[in-house]
């Protein structure tokens, strides 16, 4: 039987486009230097370490070891996990499941990423099958498109309607000065009035390239209450992949990985009506289509109806549903790094440190990671202990 | 903060990796990619326990898990069933912008095919029927389709 398992320390870097302040190594302890000062502990308290980043974004394929400097690794059992836009989620319900296994009662999970190191569509590429997929789709922009084009006209969603979702990010922005995009709040009119890169995708519709880093602390029960005054208690996690041919993806359905692994996350965190239960999500939106479509296959409202959703004021501060109080994935994007933020931010929700973006009162909160040819992480926090 | 901070220029190292691969194509792929090569023919193959119709084809259903043996012949024409307009130039896209990368439903085939249309894209809808047009001189890869043209 699996341990209970709580979130107890956050930590990330200031983002920014180009941090050339600091190199890789540096970046990394950046973020595990304030997650340790988080929750009081120090790296000797540390018995694992899981660390993720892109492959091929900064050339080093070796990032455990290589990173021993930064991560506090030296002499600690470390492992890498790399697994596309979703490593961030990955390398968290990793740290879970070491410290659930009851082999580990303290788990350092580490995401990060130079983007300004090289050609992020260029490196990105590489995770299409050489063969019969990468000559199409060059990075991320055309797939996402694909995909709004057709949830446009089955639905008759707008660009206006996508744009409100790119607005909302970046007014949240205002309240996170770590966010990339922090302090620089954009119109509907901005975002309709930038460049067309792949119809419907917009400049102002897609997220950003960032060097930052995250760093979260995982604690066992009987051991996270000692360390934090309000754990975040993990209540599940769900990961759900696809296959990776661009061409067997159904574009006019809901996202299915994200649908079941929604689906499962909720069942074993006992929430029937999450819309109600959930009280904040911090969810990988990495464009602003998928901030009315997506919506819809975690089940937060009907196919169709994620545009009214929005426009209602639902997921804006204040509503019943704040979605990404922290900016989220348009104004962040350090992709190793991005799915980890979720979770952290999710927690820092839990444990009431938000700051300028807390939500009030919250009892659940949700993260969600998205990568590759459309697959899904869900992972749902708790203030109470799941049972 | 340091004295010595205030001096300081942060500088960047520029580095490039280029490295040659030799990609295994596999019997099934490579049964449809001379297909494509020498006779301009497209060819799939159908799970038997789903009844899903592949292309290109596979050697194994990946979701029954089961190997497939049952080769079905497609034609070269389909609907489009998505689609996104390509407005900006990059050097790894297979053309110049502005393209369309489209996802085609061949005719008798259950999964989409990937690929391009260059002409007529004021044209394209969700749904418009199109036809492959192969390359003359053909290489036995999926770019041996020129693109596909609105029929």
């Amino acid at each position: 039987m699996a341990r209970r398992v709580a979130i107890v320390g956050t930590g990330q870097t200031y983002h920014k486009s180009h941090r050339l302040d600091v190199n890789g190594r540096e970046l990394i302890n950046e973020a595990v230097t304030r997650a340790l000062a988080d929750c009081e502990l120090s790296i000797a308290d540390i018995d694992a370490i899981i660390i993720g980043n892109m492959d091929h974004f900064e050339s080093i394929n070796y990032v455990d070891t290589w990173s021993v400097e930064g991560s506090g690794g030296y002499m600690k059992p470390i492992m890498k996990v790399t697994t596309g836009g979703t490593t961030g989620s990955s390398v968290a319900i990793a740290g879970y499941y070491h410290v659930a296994s009851g082999l580990f009662d303290k788990v350092l999970a580490i995401g990060w990423e130079k983007n300004s190191e090289s050609d992020t569509t260029a490196a990105i590429v590489t995770c299409s099958d050489p063969i019969w997929d990468r000559f199409s789709y060059s990075g991320a922009i055309p797939s996402l498109a694909t995909e709004a084009s057709a949830y446009m006209e089955q639905y008759g969603a707008t660009q206006e309607d996508a744009a409100r979702v790119a607005v909302r990010e970046r007014t949240h922005a205002l309240n996170n000065p770590y966010a990339q995009m922090y302090n620089r709040p954009i119109t509907i009119k901005d975002v309709m009035e930038s460049p067309m890169l792949a119809y419907p995708i917009k400049l102002l519709d897609v997220c950003p390239r960032t060097d930052g880093a995250c760093a979260v602390v995982f604690a066992a029960e009987g051991v996270a209450e000692k360390i934090a005054v309000r754990p975040a208690w993990v209540k599940s996690c769900s990961v759900r992949h696809t296959t990776t041919w661009f061409g067997d993806v159904d574009y006019n359905t809901g996202m299915l990985s994200l649908k079941r692994a929604s689906k499962e996350a909720f069942e074993k965190a006992g929430i029937k009506d999450p819309v109600e239960e959930i009280d904040v999500a911090e969810l990988y939106l990495p464009y602003s289509y998928a901030g009315l479509k997506w919506i819809e296959a975690i089940g937060f409202c009907g196919p169709g109806e994620g545009p009214k959703f929005i426009w209602d004021g639902n997921t804006d501060m204040g509503g019943k549903l704040p979605i990404n109080p922290s900016g989220g994935v348009m104004c962040t994007n350090c992709i190793g790094a991005t799915a980890l933020l979720r979770v952290a931010e999710a927690a820092i929700q839990i444990m009431g440190k938000g700051e300028a973006r807390q939500v009030p009162d919250v009892t659940n909160a949700m993260a969600t990671g998205f990568g590759g040819c459309w697959w899904s992480d869900v992972v749902i926090l708790g203030k109470d202990k799941p049972n | 903060m340091s004295e010595w901070l205030q001096d300081v220029k942060d500088l960047t190292l520029k580095g490039q990796i280029k490295v040659p691969y030799t990609w295994s194509v596999g019997e099934v792929g490579s049964r449809f990619l001379v297909a494509l090569r020498d006779e301009k023919k497209i060819i799939g193959n159908r799970c038997k326990n789903c009844s899903t119709v592949y292309v290109p084809p596979r050697k194994n259903c990946g979701r029954c898990f089961k190997d497939i043996d049952e080769w079905v012949e497609l034609g070269s024409k389909g609907i489009v069933t998505a689609y996104t307009i390509v407005r900006y130039d990059y050097p790894l896209q297979p053309t110049k912008a502005p393209f369309a990368y489209a996802i085609i439903k061949l005719d008798g085939a259950d999964v989409g095919f990937v690929h391009i249309i260059k002409e007529g894209l004021d044209k394209l809808k969700m749904g418009t029927r199109v036809r492959a047009s192969f390359k003359e001189d053909r290489k036995g890869n999926i770019l041996d389709i020129d693109s596909f043209t609105i029929i």
